[in-house]
């Protein structure tokens, strides 16, 4: 029925397409998420990624195109796709007004896990959200890191195979989000596969590999090094100034500079070619009077990536 | 059956430690019956009386102590000046006069039309007209007893009417069964719907729709302690009606836990509907409020009669189910009817929650689309 290689396939996406009225939403997706692997799914807000995930969850149907995930197909079996993955959205939505053992224990029911294995899963999850002994602590009044491992435990209790997480991190204090990456890298080790979505582009480059989603579409995929790839050839040079709004508007002025961009204090520019070199742009901006206290190239961010991407679509919309 | 159950201990948990919610299931009913009951109460007592006696005869004094014993009307003033009664009226310290005109005596002992003027304040055209309706039958009453036996004829047809099963017309009595209903469906229809939309708002629903649970499970468990508490309710409202206002229970207790359950699993399925469409949970009460509040009380007979009202109205009134309710509840509380009896109302109320489950279960299941 289906090719021998599936078994290392835990999602499958053949130009999944969804429609709300004259809008789409997700247009002709296709990518393949390996068993075990932890997979970024990034893009702006709006791009598709939460219908994308919705569908693959068998909560939103798709309009055209197909999904499996576990091997299920999403159309076909949603109740059966939903047994098999775990989710966990942005609001690590638990009961507010329940006490931490009581959110575990209905989840626990509402994925029909048996008494034995809820008390087996409940003590696993109070030991990896690190709640021990705080069970009857109410989900209100957790910190936020708290919260949110709690969330990820409730979403976990049945075990699934599959992981979707969207914008799991958001809101939470650096240490929290650290944390709670090594919960996934362990998740993952088990053969746990893991889509996630998120916002923070340091949380994809820790992702085996990534897709990039841009207006429905997809606009790269591969692990990080492969979809940085997108500027062999396109140096990308890194100023530090004083003045980084005059430096900028300096660079863009000159030919070989394709285009410039704000991070943070300092300032990108990607070149056409590598024929000039960072000193040589130092020269010509002190020539003009710019003062700069660092120039040196450096490697492309996956932002770098993201920031490129979104434009070269939005220049072929245009 | 374990998801529903799991669904159905989350519930209670969350109710159970909801002050606000809890306050609003039980207290508020509560408040609303001894609101409503002493309230809502269309009995006209203690009218200010004012009496102009020129008569002055034995035939007079039995009038105006008709008018006193008769424990509806207060005497607050005797006068003999028109300026006097007038000033009486406009200051409201009399809402009624009675002027019995010189020779009303003589006038009734020879057999004659003996005249006498009752005055009554008309700012509350309802009150008037009940005032009017007492005086009137205690001027007859009275009037038959003084006038002499000669000048009795009998008239070639008499009516003499009986009320049966509230011989004393208490609105109270007629007005509990409604209560029940109304306060049923506040309870009923705006805290499930409430308790949804929550859910949505917070983000928890779309969790427990990622979940393989199914719609029955989620429902039943979800429903399940509203419903119980709206039951306890519901008693509640029916012994307290019984110990402060006197409501016999005539008929089976049985048969009005029947109607009452069925009642009440339509609300749940209103309130159910209603978190299917809304989004917020102030749009969510608006619409209950719309949906349920408004129809039980204008358009279920609680109130105003349904047979007052124009066939537009009358047609409306069809599919609110308060109206069957209400012939339902009047019929086992206040005259004991059997379940026998009860045909009509009791299916109407079971096709009314078969409706409301099922449209909520298909608009639920549909938003998976």
């Amino acid at each position: 029925m289906r090719p021998a290689d599936d078994a290392t396939r835990a999602i499958e996406v053949r130009n999944l397409t969804r429609r709300f009225g004259a809008f789409v939403a997700v247009d002709g997706l296709s990518f393949d998420v390996r068993r075990g692997e932890v997979f970024g799914f990034l893009g702006s807000n709006g791009a598709g990624k939460s219908t994308t995930i919705r569908m693959l969850c068998g909560l939103l149907r798709p309009s055209s195109g197909s999904a499996s995930v576990g091997g299920i197909d999403v159309s076909a079996d949603p109740e059966g796709v939903k047994q098999r993955i775990g989710y966990m959205s942005q609001r690590f939505s638990l009961y507010e007004l329940l006490t931490v053992d009581q959110n575990i224990r209905f989840f626990g029911g509402v994925y029909g896990l048996s008494p034995d294995r809820l008390a087996t899963r409940r003590r696993f999850v109070l030991e990896m959200a690190g709640l021990t002994g705080r069970e009857d602590t109410l989900a209100r009044d957790l910190a936020g890191g708290w919260r949110q491992r709690l969330a990820l435990g409730c979403a976990i209790l049945h075990e699934p195979a599959i992981l979707f997480l969207d914008e799991p991190t958001g809101g939470v204090d650096p240490l929290s989000r650290r944390q709670f990456w090594r919960l996934i890298d362990v998740l993952s080790e088990a053969g746990v596969t893991v889509l996630v979505t998120t916002h923070y582009l340091d949380e994809a480059e820790r992702c085996h590999r990534v897709a990039l989603i841009h207006a429905g579409r997809l606009a790269a995929l591969g692990t990080s090094a492969e979809v940085k790839q997108i500027f062999a050839g396109r140096p990308i040079v890194e100023v530090r100034a004083p003045q980084a709004v005059a430096v900028m508007r300096a660079l863009d002025e000159m030919p070989e500079v394709e285009k410039t961009s704000l991070f943070g204090t300092s300032v990108h520019a990607v070149l056409r070619s590598a024929a000039v070199t960072p000193a040589e742009l130092r020269a010509r901006l002190s020539a003009s009077g710019l003062a700069v206290d660092d120039i040196s190239e450096v490697l492309p961010s996956l932002e770098d990536v993201f920031l490129d991407v979104v434009e070269k679509a939005g220049a072929a919309g245009a | 059956m374990r998801k529903a159950l799991a669904v159905y201990r989350k519930e209670l948990r969350q109710i159970l430690r909801d002050r606000r919610t809890l306050l609003i299931l039980v207290f508020i009913p509560a408040l609303f019956l001894l609101l409503y009951g002493y309230a809502l109460n269309f009995d006209i007592r203690h009218i200010a009386l004012a009496v102009d006696d020129r008569d002055g005869s034995p035939q007079s004094r039995a009038v105006v102590s008709a008018f006193v014993n008769s424990g509806y009307f207060d005497l607050v003033a005797t006068t003999h000046s028109p300026v006097e009664i007038e000033r009486l009226v406009n200051l409201n310290q009399a809402r009624t006069v009675l002027v019995i005109p010189e020779g009303f005596g003589r006038d009734l002992s020879s057999g004659l039309q003996a005249p006498v003027q009752v005055i009554i304040d008309g700012d509350n055209a309802n009150t008037a007209t009940t005032v009017l309706g007492y005086a009137s039958n205690l001027l007859r009453t009275v009037g038959a007893e003084l006038a002499p036996p000669t000048a009795v004829r009998p008239a070639p047809l008499a009516v003499e009417p009986r009320i049966w099963y509230n011989p004393e017309l208490r609105s109270t009595l007629f007005l509990v069964p409604g209560l029940i209903a109304y306060i049923g469906m506040i309870t009923a229809v705006a805290s499930t719907a409430l308790s949804i939309v929550r859910e949505k708002e917070s983000g928890t629903m779309e969790q427990v729709r990622m979940a393989p649970i199914d719609t029955f499970s989620f429902i039943v468990g979800k429903t399940l302690p509203y419903f119980l508490i709206s039951l306890a309710s519901a008693a509640l409202i029916i012994l307290a009606s019984m110990v402060l206002f006197g409501l016999p229970m005539r008929g089976n207790w049985l048969t009005l836990l029947l109607a009452v359950s069925l009642f009440l699993v339509g609300a749940l399925g209103t309130g159910l509907l209603i978190s299917t469409v809304a989004e917020s949970q102030q749009v969510a009460f608006q619409m209950a409020l719309l949906i349920s509040l408004l129809p039980t009380i204008m358009l279920s007979g609680f109130i105003f009669p349904i047979s007052g009202m124009p066939a537009f109205l009358q047609a409306v009134t069809y599919v609110v189910p308060a109206r069957y309710f209400l012939v339902a509840l009047r019929g086992i509380v206040l005259k004991g009817s059997a379940l026998s009896h009860l045909g009509v109302p009791l299916l109407a109320l079971t096709a009314y929650a078969a409706a409301m489950l099922t449209l909520a279960s298909l608009r639920l299941s549909r938003e998976r689309t």
